[in-house]
């Protein structure tokens, strides 16, 4: 019932905006205005559609090991106990609540938990740095490392860090796909002695990346003792993502109009001179096309090699709070979970503006 | 200047004297290109001289290997058999001694109508101050009627301009030779008409040796001194070759009212058609 109020309210209060803005606006710009809005409308009908269905679910998956609960205690322990069980539930005390899939409400809560704990944890920083000032510019002077804050990491610096760890991944990918991209894009015989490589390499999973680089960074850091977990999720991340950049910008040096290159052959441009002027430019669109995809699996395998790495990100935090089973532990997994959503669409966004920018040829472009 | 300087010079080469007055020569011209049924003979013994300062057309069906045989002089594509030389000099690949306007205008959508131009220039000028350059290359963009669009994009401006720049950058490297390959066979009649017009204006100035491939027997009389005829292929060869005897400067009016264009324009359908 709430549910269909909401979508009426939703409803008339478009409608009524809509009339609003007619009057206000010109006739030629109606239509445009028009499917904007209705634009909107649909994407929110479609939310609150999701938000129900997805109350629904919870709610029935609830009542579901609720009940089951309810019935073992009565097979088991006979009614008094069933009673309690129920009474137990109902009651919401935390230590017989069903654990399942969390309600939208539970998983607000949750994210404003997160969000208060983060005030908290920044605020603890804040009096530690202050106590430690005096200190610290003491055993700087002396030469020495500075005592730094080694508490919890909040939930906001868990996302940093996620990010950082993608940034450098994808600086990574991008510094060894794209110049050996454009010496295979150029050179066939270099190609195909690349071919095998590209090919074996690239639907290696995330997980077996990991591990290799694991292998050999643990020998590099032997005997050093600070964390690794970093360097070694970093350079995984790129590892797995570089390959559709490599292979697009091969494509694209390999793929440039013939018309260009016979412009290069007849003015005689030096190899140099070929190649950014010419050919550089003229793969640029498929380069980004290639980064975009890297990015966008950067993020994707993040989570998973956080996760082994032990890296204190996104990754760990759902891994951490899954093995915790708190009270609430599934809900943050779910914040978690739109929260690197979200994050992957704007990487996305922000990699399609920047392909929008070099692209040449905008009617091309989608 | 350096081109006049050659042109009066007498070239010789394996004792044969090579006239002055001949720019390019092609002798015994082959071109094989192999196939799986085996070889398919495109040109044969083609031979053919064009002088300084002519402007030639070459007029054929489709398919009979103009375009090969105007690929082959700009070094673009390898010769199966026979010679090329430009004043004496065999052509041993591409190079900037002959300039190409090709059928696309071929111009790097990502830069500027200046900086296609400037790309040439820099390359064939390199010891020119930076401002000299970009003179020559602002000369040519003026004398094609683009003196607005210098910092437009390539991919901004409309097929028509595009093919102006084109004009522009061959013509602003000073190439011994021209070598257009239907420069204006995807554009509108009216737009066509525009760019003959600027091409032959700035053609009276400079009288570089130009060969232009044409389907418009118009354009052919129009623009030539001589029009060459190619006989279809396989095993295409010079078919015959029309004096065009209009003064120059010419005007399209005073063209179309001389009682001769009939006449030149009847043989080279009567040619078409056999």
């Amino acid at each position: 019932m709430e549910q269909e109020m909401v979508l009426k309210n939703e409803n008339s209060l478009s409608s009524s905006l809509k009339q609003m803005l007619l009057k206000l606006t010109p006739s030629i710009k109606k239509d445009g205005i028009i499917k904007s809005l209705k634009n909107t409308g649909i994407t929110l009908l479609s939310i609150l559609l999701f938000i129900g269905l997805w109350q629904m679910g919870s709610k029935a998956l609830y009542n579901k090991e609720a009940n089951y609960r309810v019935e073992k205690a009565l097979q088991e322990q006979g009614e008094a106990a069933a009673v309690a069980e129920r009474a137990c539930i109902e009651s919401g005390d935390s230590s017989c609540q069903p654990n399942t899939l969390p309600s939208p409400s539970q998983v607000w809560a949750s994210l404003q938990s997160l969000i208060a704990d983060h005030q908290v944890i920044r605020a603890d920083k804040a009096a530690f740095a202050e106590k430690m000032a005096v200190t610290n510019e003491k055993m700087i002077s002396q030469g020495k490392d500075p005592i730094v804050y080694t508490g919890r990491a909040s939930f906001v610096d868990i996302v940093l860090t996620s990010i950082k760890t993608v940034f450098a991944g994808f600086l990574l990918a991008m510094f060894i796909a794209v110049p050996i991209g454009i010496v295979i894009g150029l050179s066939p015989s270099l190609r195909s002695a690349f071919n095998w490589f590209i090919q074996i390499f690239k639907p290696v999973s995330p997980v077996v990346w990991y591990l290799l680089v694991f292998m050999i960074v643990k020998t590099l850091y032997i005997g050093d003792s600070s964390d690794n977990a970093f360097v070694i999720s970093f350079i995984s991340v790129g590892l797995c993502a570089m390959w559709a950049t490599l292979v697009n910008t091969a494509m694209g040096v390999a793929s440039v109009d013939k018309d260009y290159i016979n412009v290069a052959k007849v003015l005689k441009l030096g190899t140099f001179q070929k190649v950014f002027k010419v050919i550089l430019p003229s793969s640029l669109p498929l380069i980004f096309t290639g980064l975009r995809i890297t990015l966008s699996v950067a993020w994707m395998v993040l989570i998973a090699i956080e996760l082994l790495a032990q890296s204190q990100g996104l990754g760990l935090f759902v891994w951490e709070e899954f093995q915790n089973g708190a009270n609430d532990s599934n809900s943050k997994i779910i914040v978690a979970m739109f929260v690197i959503g979200i994050i992957g669409f704007l990487l996305d966004r922000l990699m399609l503006a920047v392909q929008n920018m070099v692209s040449f040829n905008k009617n091309e472009m989608a | 200047m350096n081109t006049t300087q050659q042109a009066n010079e007498v070239y010789s080469e394996n004792g044969i004297v090579y006239p002055s007055k001949v720019m390019l020569d092609l002798s015994k011209l082959k071109k094989v290109y192999p196939t799986p049924k085996g070889d398919y003979v495109v040109l044969e013994d083609l031979n053919l001289q064009i002088l300084k300062e002519e402007f030639v057309t070459i007029i054929g069906h489709s398919g009979c290997g103009k375009t090969t045989m105007l690929s082959m002089i700009a070094g673009l594509n390898p010769i199966s058999g026979g010679n090329i030389s430009v004043l004496g000099n065999p052509v041993k690949g591409p190079g900037p001694d002959r300039g190409v306007i090709f059928q696309s205008p071929s111009l790097m959508p990502w830069m500027t109508a200046l900086q296609n131009v400037l790309l040439g220039v820099n390359q064939v000028f390199p010891h020119a101050t930076k401002g000299q350059r970009q003179d020559i290359a602002k000369y040519y963009l003026h004398k094609v009627g683009l003196e607005n669009a210098f910092h437009k994009k390539a991919s901004e401006l409309s097929q028509g301009m595009q093919q102006r720049v084109g004009i522009a950058r061959a013509f602003a490297i000073k190439p011994k030779v021209l070598l257009l390959d239907e420069p204006f066979g995807m554009l509108d009649s009216l737009t066509r008409g525009e760019l003959q017009d600027i091409l032959i204006e700035i053609w009276n100035k400079e009288k570089i040796t130009a060969v232009m491939i044409t389907h418009d027997v118009d354009e052919a009389i129009f623009l030539a001194d001589r029009v060459i005829m190619m006989t279809s292929g396989p095993k295409a060869k010079i078919g015959d070759i029309l004096s065009i005897d209009f003064e120059r400067p010419r005007t399209r009016k005073s063209v179309l009212e001389n009682d001769d264009y009939y006449t030149y324009r009847k043989h080279l359908i009567d040619f078409l058609e056999h």
